[in-house]
């Protein structure tokens, strides 16, 4: 792949079907946003398959200094950026589909809308200059302000503006900060800022202002009010998007900003993101258990799947920082689907009211099986995604605080508590109602949407490995980074006394490659 | 210096008086019916001053004793005054058809281009009364403007109220004037310079907080902001886009020049007035906004806003300040002329103009490329990337980091987001409510052609501008240390 710009490509493809698709009518414009997207996504399985897993650290660079003058067009990927872009392009044309029949007015500029979303998506996590960064993450909020706005529920206004306000207010402050970081390192480079060294009493104060940025984005506990408000009135697709990658860029911003530029900074704060985080895993699925509206349930369940992300990243360690992109990937592929679940039965009753479903199981048998696997997957049951993720990074944070440990874990009884509770509401019990009676099973379409998410779940939960591999070199020169700062733990926990055998272990892994 | 190379250097305003006088006389003669002949010929005035620029009026120094100074800055502030004056005239022929009942009259291009004469001279004033003689010959040239529908109760209005207020904010700046001469024995900016780098006087001080006060005034910075929203609203559209673009330009250039050359040595007293006149307009220009209903008024106030940031350029008092505070006004030309552009489209069935938000209700399903382009123009004067105007706001907010005023950049900064609440109104009237009856078609190529090229510089690609412009106002600032 010598030369090819493949980043550049796959972020001109969606950028130039945006713009045809506001020239063409409804139905040309989905086949092209459809076509636009699978385009990327083989493009992407292409960048995943060239992708030197521990070869350079920054694949497929490319870099056009003066462009801009001030900054420059610098992208370049490294294994957790390659994991998120691959997880956005993979949710693209899902969720194109699951427009396809939903959304019927004003087609055209709702694909567009979609398509920039892309764009501008694989533009956060390819960037590599500072301000490129800052564009692409701050420009999302456009596209996504209007598909909330026009294709909304009811209360749709109210939720864009929220949506906006909020995380622009979280955002600003960030540029204030990076413009001093800037100003102080003499680079906009990214990989370059990652290396260099911010006075302690500085990292401070710059620390806080990507705090802001990224505690609203994740959301964390309090500033997370904007996500159920923006989730239950966003049309199905935006949801999937929203929740599937949106929510991703805190953690990513973490990953790639906060942990190896500030480490100092990070590890002083530590107790801010453990609270922070263990209220809002109570909390929160606390709130989700008494939801009436299934979107909304959704909604604070991420919130709470998120808040094991941001322990496992500030964990300092291995299991932690693995775990946190496990359940980032997997959490994105199950509340996604779960999204397009609760999709598929409201485009049939137009109604999130848990209580006018029931007993779905006796005529919708195949829904109700991809509901269940999505369930147990969001539950975090073993041989699903996010099994793999949630123990790493709570084995990672048992390392450091046993108590934050102690009770995130039980976010993971209490989830198991709502999701349940909402399963049998939906799907078991009697079926009573009429209208609920005359709901046909998952046509075609949806099963091709719904399978290959499936499949992915399963895939990450038997086989880790397949997802570990391109980002176990950037753990460890992150963990290189950080370690001079790493806090200490609280459960002390001592080696034991290996053997031969794990030598062997190491043999046999490396042979299955 | 030979009277030759010094003519040279004023040649700009010596092309727009000639052309302002000639057509005064034509318009004299020819009547109603010379309207349009004389609308072009001043675009075309305007086109031959701005290539007058590019001998010794960029680069000549000083003419006639230090009185005028040709530099770069003046150079790079009249090119964007007399695009915007250009402007303001292309899009006046359609309007008055249709409001006033007669046809244009010729005198408003007229008008226009004193104006202008007067707006060149305030940019390149390096003396007092140079600068005070332009600024009168500008706002002359204004009062008359804003009243310019005579029969208009609204527009009569606007221009007496620009006057008496006019008038007074002047006095206030020959008052800090005469202070400042009377403790420095000079009106010319360098002999002022050195007396303010020396023991500052309770005089000195006085006149500094005079002249700037005088100078807020026509910026229409907070406090002395009131006058804007009214005669926004009263005046004709086609002369409200040129109050909130040119003199705009002219005002903070010639703040700008006062401020570093005359008044450099002082940085620490005025940078005091500069903040807070700063962080006073963003704030007040944005919750004033929130409540208005014409968008003329929600346009005034969002120019108060955009002179808040501004002025967060000038607070820097650096090289890269002066830089940033020229990028911003340059990229807040484009957007307001933009909007304002718009905004002379938005006219019922008959024909007659509308200024209410709530008409602009669904205009994305009645207008789409219109509603489009005016999307853009209000997320870019928020400053949401990827559109142009986050780059100004980048520009200035750089500046205020280098010279250390994070209190101020993040205050300023945090404040944009209420800005951004009411410019999302707009957007979410135009595509998130249901359609109200569409305005009558655009049947100006002109003005379709103007929107089309000011939303494609505001758009992502206006990045790829960032070089050229950044060397250009890089130059001009660097005309003044």
């Amino acid at each position: 792949m010598n030369g090819f710009p493949i980043l550049s490509v796959m972020l001109l493809v969606p950028a130039v079907a945006a713009v045809v698709c506001l020239f063409l009518d409804a139905k040309s414009a989905r086949w092209l946003a459809l076509a636009a997207t699978l385009v990327d996504l083989a493009l992407g399985i292409v960048l995943w398959a060239s992708f030197d897993i521990g070869g350079a650290q920054w694949q497929f660079v490319e870099h056009s200094d003066a462009l801009f003058g001030s900054f420059s067009w610098a992208l370049g990927i490294d294994g957790f950026a390659l994991l998120l872009i691959m997880l956005s392009v993979f949710l693209m044309p899902i969720c194109i589909g699951a427009s396809w029949e939903a959304v019927q007015q004003r087609v055209p500029e709702y694909m567009a809308a979609f398509l920039l979303t892309e764009v501008l998506m694989i533009g956060t996590f390819a960037a590599q200059d500072l301000f490129l960064f800052y564009v692409f993450f701050e420009a999302g909020l456009i596209p996504m302000y209007l598909i909330i706005g026009i294709w909304g529920g009811v209360n749709r206004i109210y939720a864009s503006y929220k949506f906006f306000l909020y995380t622009l207010l979280g955002s600003v402050l960030m540029l204030i900060a990076m413009l001093w970081m800037t100003q102080q390192a003499g680079t906009t480079y990214i990989p370059d800022l990652m290396n260099h060294d911010f006075p302690v009493h500085a990292q401070t104060w710059l620390w806080l202002a990507f705090f802001a940025s990224f505690a609203v984005k994740m959301p964390m506990w309090p500033v997370h009010t904007w996500l159920p408000d923006a989730h239950v009135q966003a049309p199905t697709a935006g949801s999937v998007i929203l929740a599937g990658v949106l929510l991703k860029l805190g953690g990513y911003g973490f990953l790639r900003f906060s942990l190896p530029m500030f480490p100092e900074a990070s590890s002083q704060l530590i107790w801010l993101i453990f609270g922070l985080s263990a209220v809002a895993v109570i909390y929160t699925s606390l709130v989700a258990l008494v939801q009436s509206d299934m979107k909304k349930l959704i909604a604070y369940s991420s919130v709470a799947h998120m808040a094991i992300v941001t322990i496992g990243l500030f964990a300092f360690n291995r299991q932690g920082i693995e775990g946190a992109m496990m359940i980032m990937l997997g959490h994105g592929l199950v509340s996604g689907a779960l999204f397009l679940c609760v999709g598929v039965i409201y485009d049939r009753l137009h109604t999130r009211e848990i209580d006018r479903y029931g007993g779905l199981a006796i005529n919708m048998p195949r829904y109700a099986v991809f509901f269940l696997l999505f369930t147990m997957a969001s539950i975090g049951l073993p041989g699903t995604s996010n099994f793999v993720g949630e123990l790493l990074a709570l084995m990672g944070t048992y390392q450091v605080s046993t108590w934050t440990a102690l009770l995130c874990t039980t976010g993971i009884i209490l989830g198991a508590a709502y999701m349940l509770y909402l399963y049998r509401r939906v799907v078991f019990g009697d079926l009573t109602k009429d209208d609920v009676k005359a709901m046909p099973d998952l046509s075609m379409r949806e099963i091709a949407l719904l399978a290959p998410i499936a499949a992915v779940v399963l895939w990450m939960g038997v086989y880790p490995e397949s997802f570990l591999a391109p980002m176990r070199q950037d753990v460890a020169i992150l963990l290189e980074r950080i370690d001079r700062a790493q806090p200490k733990g609280d459960s002390m926990p001592t080696a034991g006394n290996p053997s031969a055998v794990p030598a062997a272990h190491h043999g046999a892994e490396g042979g299955a490659h | 210096m030979s009277y030759a190379q010094q003519m040279m250097m004023i040649l700009p305003e010596i092309v727009l008086a000639v052309g302002a006088l000639v057509l005064m006389l034509v318009s004299a003669w020819g009547g109603h019916s010379s309207a349009r002949g004389v609308s072009w010929t001043a675009v075309a005035v305007l086109i031959g001053a701005g290539v007058a620029l590019l001998g010794p009026a960029s680069h000549g120094g000083e003419a006639f004793y230090g009185l005028y100074r040709a530099d770069a800055f003046g150079a790079f502030a009249k090119l964007l005054i007399y695009i915007a004056a250009a402007v303001s005239i292309m899009v006046a022929p359609r309007f008055f058809a249709t409001t006033s009942g007669d046809n244009l009259r010729p005198e408003y291009p007229v008008l226009i281009l004193l104006s202008a004469i007067g707006m060149s001279v305030m940019v390149s004033a390096s003396d007092l009364l140079t600068l005070y003689v332009g600024l009168e010959l500008q706002s002359l040239a204004a009062y008359v403007l804003a009243s310019f529908m005579r029969q208009d109760t609204r527009s009569a209005e606007a221009g007496l109220k620009y006057f008496v207020l006019g008038a007074l904010a002047s006095g206030i700046l020959l008052y800090g004037i005469s202070l400042v001469y009377g403790f420095t024995g000079s009106t010319l900016f360098d002999v002022i310079a050195q007396a303010y780098a020396g023991d500052r006087s309770l005089g000195l001080l006085f006149g500094l907080v005079f002249v700037f006060a005088g100078l807020a005034f026509k910026i229409s910075a907070v406090p002395f902001h009131m006058w804007t929203p009214d005669v926004y609203e009263g005046a004709p559209t086609p002369v409200t886009t040129f109050f909130a673009s040119a003199p705009k330009v002219a005002a903070m250039g010639l703040a700008v020049r006062v401020a570093i050359e005359a008044m450099g040595p002082a940085v620490d007293q005025w940078r005091q007035i500069v903040i807070f006149a700063a962080l006073a307009s963003i704030i007040l220009g944005a919750v004033a906004a929130i409540g208005q209903t014409n968008i003329k008024r929600l346009l005034a106030y969002s120019s108060i806003n955009n002179v808040g940031f501004a002025l967060v350029g000038l607070a820097a008092g650096t090289q890269a300040g002066v830089s940033s505070v020229l990028v911003y006004m340059a990229i807040y030309i484009v957007m307001t002329l933009g909007s304002f552009l718009i905004v002379l489209q938005m006219r019922d069935a008959d024909g007659m103009p509308v200024e209410t938000i709530d008409s602009l209700s669904g205009m994305s399903r009645t207008r789409p490329w219109l509603a489009a382009a005016l999307a853009m123009f209000m997320f870019s004067l928020a400053g949401i990337p990827p559109l142009f105007g986050f780059y100004a706001k980048f520009a200035v907010f750089s500046a205020a980091v280098e010279s250390g005023l994070f209190a101020l950049a993040a205050v300023g900064i945090a404040a944009s987001v209420i800005g951004a609440y009411y410019y999302l109104r707009v957007v979410k009237t135009m595509f998130f409510d249901e359609p109200a009856p569409a305005f009558a078609p655009m049947d100006s190529k002109v003005e379709g052609g103007l929107i089309a090229i000011t939303a494609l510089v505001i758009s992502p690609l206006g990045y790829l501008l960032i070089p050229a412009l950044l060397s250009a106002t890089n130059m001009a600032a660097r005309a003044l240390f």
